[in-house]
């Protein structure tokens, strides 16, 4: 179609269409701008901190003793992922923990009826797909804000657990089940759960740079309404984002009750904060819209290592929670101080 | 009229890479009724935010009464008598009209408490005075936006204020209903209260103002009588130049009455807000939908679109039944809706310009589930470079863009979808007046080429200037149907007012 | 008179209200002795603490946010309260709770500067501030309890002092709940919570500092559950790291239930009373019909949810009535 043009005559170099997606940077501005990025500040602290753990204790940068460490948070970073595209939509899910819970359950229950492994996976997907799609319809089709609801969801599902099992727990999985979590793989070097991590990681990296789905979500985070106008299906794209996160809740379910060996109501408990202060101090805005995945990976395992490390000091998990505080503090604090100094500075140049 | 109770000596505001305000002089009398004009982006807003206290000027001085007045924040303008009623969100919804006549100076009883008691009686006195009858325990939620308005008359009466500032008052106002907001100003006026009157339409300026004072980027232009004063010598101050032919010359539309309908809506109603309108877009013409604001013009449009619900109505695309549950549905059936608010219905502000562009396509674009940045390159020079958006690349944030070009991406946005049939939501809203001009000129083109153009819009110039029909809407109904060369402004603001419903029955 | 009925019915605490009496009938219908004055009072002891720290809450969900360090301030000003008494039991035991309530208005304002002056979100603010307070919690404790063995009798006594046959706890939140309910009625103060909450661009023309007001209602949530940690500690008889662990969605619950908008501006500390009242005469009444214990969590997240719901609805139906009343 040759259209009319607005105007006079185009002049030309008004516009350079290789850069479609990527701001206007010389080479020089581009490494101070990778330079001043979060995701680059947090690699440096992650570096510095295994550099400490490493000089206060010889042991800690043993690689078989780094790859078992993992087992203590992949969990958590498998949940931080949809987690992002959650927290992008500007949105918050704090019932993961107890989806967890409640998948973990159903697992026993099924465990307890003699179900085969393949089932009792089964069974904890499912029961994960479900509780995140009960979220996301309440949250989407009656409009609600998502913390309230998920303020709900989370006694709900965790309450169910305690009804069911009291003071009681389900103990008995088969072998075959215990594998799952607990397995290694390449020359029995490499965690399962790491590598499990690995594939999603990349995939939620993929989906959210380069699919359609990705660009919605940041459309939505950003201005609900306008994406709304432009024919973006928001509240369908908020509802399988929240689905997806039950879903993931539920593989964290699988992982989880097959490493531990054990369904208990009070299992992964207080989890969901610890998901969303990595994803928070990965970089992703709280008010949504902007983040990414590198960054929250860093600080899955910035947080990860950190307490590992401080438990081979002995260390005790409270205390690395005022760490963890600081920390989220100080990452939300930090970029706001220097745009705030680089503003003034601004200002007092044009004045 | 009294004495001069403001002055501003030279008041400058500078942002970070903006001169919103630089040097302008300006100087109010007591019991006058004075109108701020200018186009958008000329100052008022700026002016209005330094004579409130939102922001402190960078340079120059305020006299207020006589004396100096440093204002830190707007309860300081409050307590020195100066009042605002805003054209949008000063009213706390959640709360009762006495509450907010009273909002930053709730009256207090014994041991300091709040008396309300005294404050539902003082409001029952003041909404008297402002001819508002409802209750003072009411909720601002429940009450109509020229209820609202006088709400916030009654709380500048409360604060015994010497100054009101009026910004917009009548955007959303029936023609009853603004002509008794003008008798009230009229009588604050005469009371010895000093008003400023912001408003971008004419008519009304000259029904209430005295005087007024004009504002072009940021500059003090002039100010006068307002009976000295005609629409073009206004005009030509807000433009700085003469002002020529403003609309593009469009040949009648050949064959109009046999020409096929491109668009036929039948029946459609909403509780509250439209009721049994219908109407018939005919192909290659463009149809001016001309009402006040709050007349149910965009409502009908965005329903259309399946942007909002309703609960009866049909819509056939080209002859045929339509079911359209949004835009997406829309673009299949090349239809598209350039929205009216750019900024929070048009753009994703944080986004490049390109991922704007074809966002609403950027599925069809896209291999499988994955982005096609060649594919969306393409699509984002062509239409970018057609509608001349200037930027330092196409991967630059749009909110970095300035107004006119913010309008050029939604509109690339939505050309770039090739629809048959555009609906364009008051489309020069905002903008500067040359590039207004190129606006029409493109509009005009485009229905030259075939397009069948929707255009909503509130001013009567611009309706008259571009459509072929125009279909007026007073409160939810239609209210006429006009060939071009029936109408005149006379007739189709008759229309629109409501003045003579008896024609709605033409249509 | 009739307006006033009208106007009551469609307040969304009359919905709680109904709720509560048919609870309260339902369950008596089973075990009549439900509602016997001792079990009123039981129900009315074991709600005193949820009463007073949502209450708190309640201010913070008013400006829009959530406070999520309520259940460690508790726990954090519960220990340092009782240490207190541990080390100086001649000190009258009732100096602890406004000494409590200070130290709870320290925290809470701590919170309240880094939302106001830091731009943290209240949710990612008192996130922060949870996981230190409780975090200090432990480092001081190294994991051991202060128990009731060595606390003073008096501070013991605190919480469950007859007065005129109601316990002192009790007395506490009443004069907690009128004082927050005087406050937001009958302050400037409290009304400039409610405008900020309801509108910030408004409220800001009509004079309220946005800063002053963040750190208000965190200094209240603080102090409140400062109130809270004393009674805590002294009836429970220990002071430990996991002290109200989880309290915190208790408290918002609370609030929901009351018929506090999450997204700010609307609610009465009144319903938050009641709303805090209704939980525990579930959790009771669970007791009475011999259901176990266990069941009262699910129930809680039931409740929750029933009422975010219910409400959006009520909500819903109301606007439409309004579209629908305006002519056309």
């Amino acid at each position: 179609m040759s259209g009319p043009s607005l105007g006079p005559a185009a002049d030309g170099a008004l516009v350079d269409e290789s850069r479609l997606i990527r701001a206007d940077l010389s080479p020089g501005k581009r490494l101070a701008a990778l330079a001043l990025k979060w995701e680059s500040l947090l690699f440096l602290i992650f570096v510095a901190m295994m550099a400490a753990n490493s000089l206060l204790s010889p042991v800690f940068l043993d690689p078989a003793n780094l790859l078992d460490a993992t087992f203590n948070f992949t969990e958590k970073a498998i949940i931080a992922l949809p987690m992002i595209f959650v927290i992008l939509c500007g949105d918050m899910d704090i019932s993961v923990a107890s989806i967890i819970s409640i998948s973990s359950l159903f697992m026993g229950m099924s465990s307890a009826s003699g179900a085969g492994t393949t089932a009792i996976v089964l069974v904890g997907l499912g029961v994960g797909l479900a509780a995140g799609l009960f979220n996301g319809l309440l949250i989407t089709r009656l409009d609600i804000p998502a913390v309230a609801v998920t303020i709900g969801t989370m006694s709900l599902f965790r309450g169910v657990s305690n009804a069911v099992l009291g003071d009681q727990a389900y103990t008995r999985y088969p072998a075959s089940f215990g594998e799952l979590g607990q397995g290694y793989a390449v020359a029995g070097l490499v965690p399962w759960q790491l590598l499990v991590f690995a594939a999603l990681a990349a995939a939620a990296a993929l989906v959210l740079n380069r699919t359609v789905f990705g660009r919605y979500v940041y459309a939505i985070g950003n201005n609900k309404t306008a994406a709304r106008f432009s024919g973006v299906p928001v509240q369908d794209v908020r509802l399988a984002v929240f689905a997806a996160t039950g879903l993931l809740s539920g593989l964290a379910a699988v992982l989880l009750t097959s490493r531990i060996g054990s369904t208990r109501p009070d299992i992964a408990s207080g989890w969901e904060m610890d998901v969303i202060t990595s994803v928070v101090l990965g970089g992703v805005a709280i008010t949504g819209g902007k983040g990414n995945v590198g960054g929250v990976i860093i600080a899955t395992f910035l947080l990860g290592y950190l307490r590992f490390g401080m438990g081979v000091m002995n260390v005790p998990g409270k205390v690395m929670n005022i760490i963890t505080g600081a920390l989220l503090i100080v990452a939300i604090l930090l970029p706001r101080a220097i745009e705030t100094l680089r503003r003034r500075a601004l200002l007092g140049g044009r004045a | 009229m009294g004495q001069t109770i403001l002055e501003m000596r030279g008041v400058s505001k500078f942002f970070p890479g903006i001169k919103a305000l630089e040097g302008v002089d300006f100087s109010m009398r007591s019991g006058e009724v004075h109108a701020l004009i200018g186009e958008n982006g000329a100052g008022k807003s700026t002016l209005v935010k330094v004579l409130t206290g939102v922001h402190r000027p960078s340079s120059g001085e305020l006299l207020f009464k006589g004396e100096a007045l440093e204002l830190r924040d707007p309860t300081d303008a409050r307590r020195a008598g100066i009042a605002a009623i805003h054209q949008d969100a000063s009213m706390f919804p959640d709360l009762t009209v006495a509450e907010n006549v009273f909002s930053g100076h709730l009256l207090r009883g014994r041991a300091g408490l709040l008396d309300w008691r005294a404050m539902r009686e003082r409001a029952r006195e003041l909404l008297r005075r402002v001819e508002l009858e409802v209750p003072p325990d009411a909720l601002v939620r429940e009450l109509s936006v020229a209820e609202r308005h006088l709400v916030g008359i009654a709380r500048a009466l409360s604060e015994d204020a010497s100054l009101v500032i009026m910004d917009e008052p009548t955007s959303a106002l029936s023609l009853r209903e603004a002509r008794d907001l003008f008798r009230i100003v009229r009588q604050l006026r005469d009371e010895g209260v000093a008003i400023l009157f912001i408003s971008h339409k004419f008519d009304e300026l000259f029904e209430v103002a005295d005087s007024y004072t004009v504002l072009r980027d940021g500059r003090y232009v002039g100010s006068g009588a307002m009976r000295d004063a005609t629409v073009d010598s206004l005009v030509r101050m807000m433009a700085g130049r003469e002002m020529g032919q403003l609309f593009p010359e469009r040949p009648a539309l050949e064959g109009a009455a046999e020409r096929p309908a491109a668009l036929s809506v039948e029946g459609f109603s909403r509780a509250g807000t439209y009721r049994d309108v219908s109407f018939e877009l005919r192909s290659g013409e463009i149809l001016g939908l001309f009402g006040l604001v709050g007349a149910g013009r965009s409502e009908v449009l965005r329903s259309v679109m399946g942007l909002e619900g309703r609960d009866s109505g049909t819509v056939k695309v080209f002859g045929r039944e339509a079911r359209i549950r949004g835009p997406r549905d829309a673009l299949k059936l090349g239809m598209a809706l350039v929205p009216e608010d750019r900024q929070a219905q048009g753009l994703i502000l944080e986004m490049a310009i390109g991922a704007n562009v074809t966002l609403p396509q950027v599925a069809d674009l896209a291999k499988g589930p994955f982005l096609n940045p060649a594919a969306e390159a393409e699509l984002t020079k062509e239409y970018g470079s057609r509608m001349e958006i200037r930027a330092a690349g196409w991967g630059e944030n749009a909110k970095n863009l300035s107004g006119g070009n913010q309008q050029k991406v939604v509109l690339a946005k939505w050309l770039a979808t090739e629809p048959r049939i555009l609906i364009l939501d008051e489309p020069t809203k905002g903008i500067d007046v040359g590039t207004k001009a190129a606006v029409h000129a493109f509009v005009a083109d485009l229905a030259s080429k075939g397009m069948s153009i929707v255009m909503i819009s509130s001013e009567l110039p611009e309706v008259l200037g571009m459509s072929d029909r125009i279909l007026v809407m007073h409160e939810g109904r239609v209210a006429a149907l006009f060939d071009r060369a029936d109408a005149d402004e006379d007739s189709v603001m008759r229309a629109a007012l409501g003045a003579d419903e008896e024609r709605g029955a033409a249509s | 008179m009739k307006e006033l009925l009208k106007r009551a019915a469609k307040r969304k605490e009359a919905t709680l209200v109904l709720l509560f009496a048919l609870l309260c009938a339902l369950v008596s219908l089973r075990a009549p002795s439900y509602l016997s004055g001792k079990n009123v009072n039981t129900i009315a002891n074991d709600s005193a603490l949820l009463v007073i720290a949502s209450l708190g809450q309640f201010l913070v969900i008013l400006i829009g946010g959530i406070d999520l360090s309520v259940a460690s301030n508790i726990a954090l000003v519960g220990m340092t309260m009782s240490l207190a008494n541990v080390a100086f039991p001649g000190l009258p035991a009732a100096l602890l709770l406004p000494g409590g309530s200070a130290m709870g208005a320290a925290t809470g304002a701590f919170t309240g500067l880094l939302v106001a002056y830091g731009g943290l979100p209240p949710i990612i603010a008192s996130l922060g501030t949870q996981c230190i307070y409780r975090g200090v919690v432990y480092l001081v404790l190294k994991g051991s309890w202060v128990t009731a063995t060595k606390m003073s009798p008096g501070f013991l006594a605190l919480p469950n002092t007859p007065i005129l046959g109601v316990s002192s706890m009790v007395w506490i939140a009443a004069l907690a709940a009128a004082a927050v309910i005087v406050f937001m009625r009958y302050t400037a103060s409290g009304r400039e919570v409610y405008a900020y909450g309801g509108n910030k661009t408004a409220a800001l023309f009509a004079g309220v500092r946005s800063r002053k007001v963040e750190i208000l209602a965190f200094v209240a949530s603080g102090a409140l559950a400062g109130l809270a940690s004393v009674l805590w500690v002294s009836r429970y008889g220990v002071a430990q790291s996991e002290t109200a662990a989880g309290f915190d969605l208790q408290t918002v619950a609370a609030c929901v239930l009351g018929g506090v908008s999450m997204s700010g501006g609307s609610g009465a500390a009144i319903g938050v009373a009641i709303g805090a009242l209704f939980f525990g005469a579930i959790n009771n009444a669970l007791t009475v019909v011999r259901l176990s214990p266990f069941y009262q969590m699910a129930l809680q997240g039931f409740v929750i949810l029933f009422a975010i719901v219910s409400n959006t609805l009520i909500d819903r139906r109301n606007q439409m009535k309004l579209a629908a009343r305006r002519s056309v």
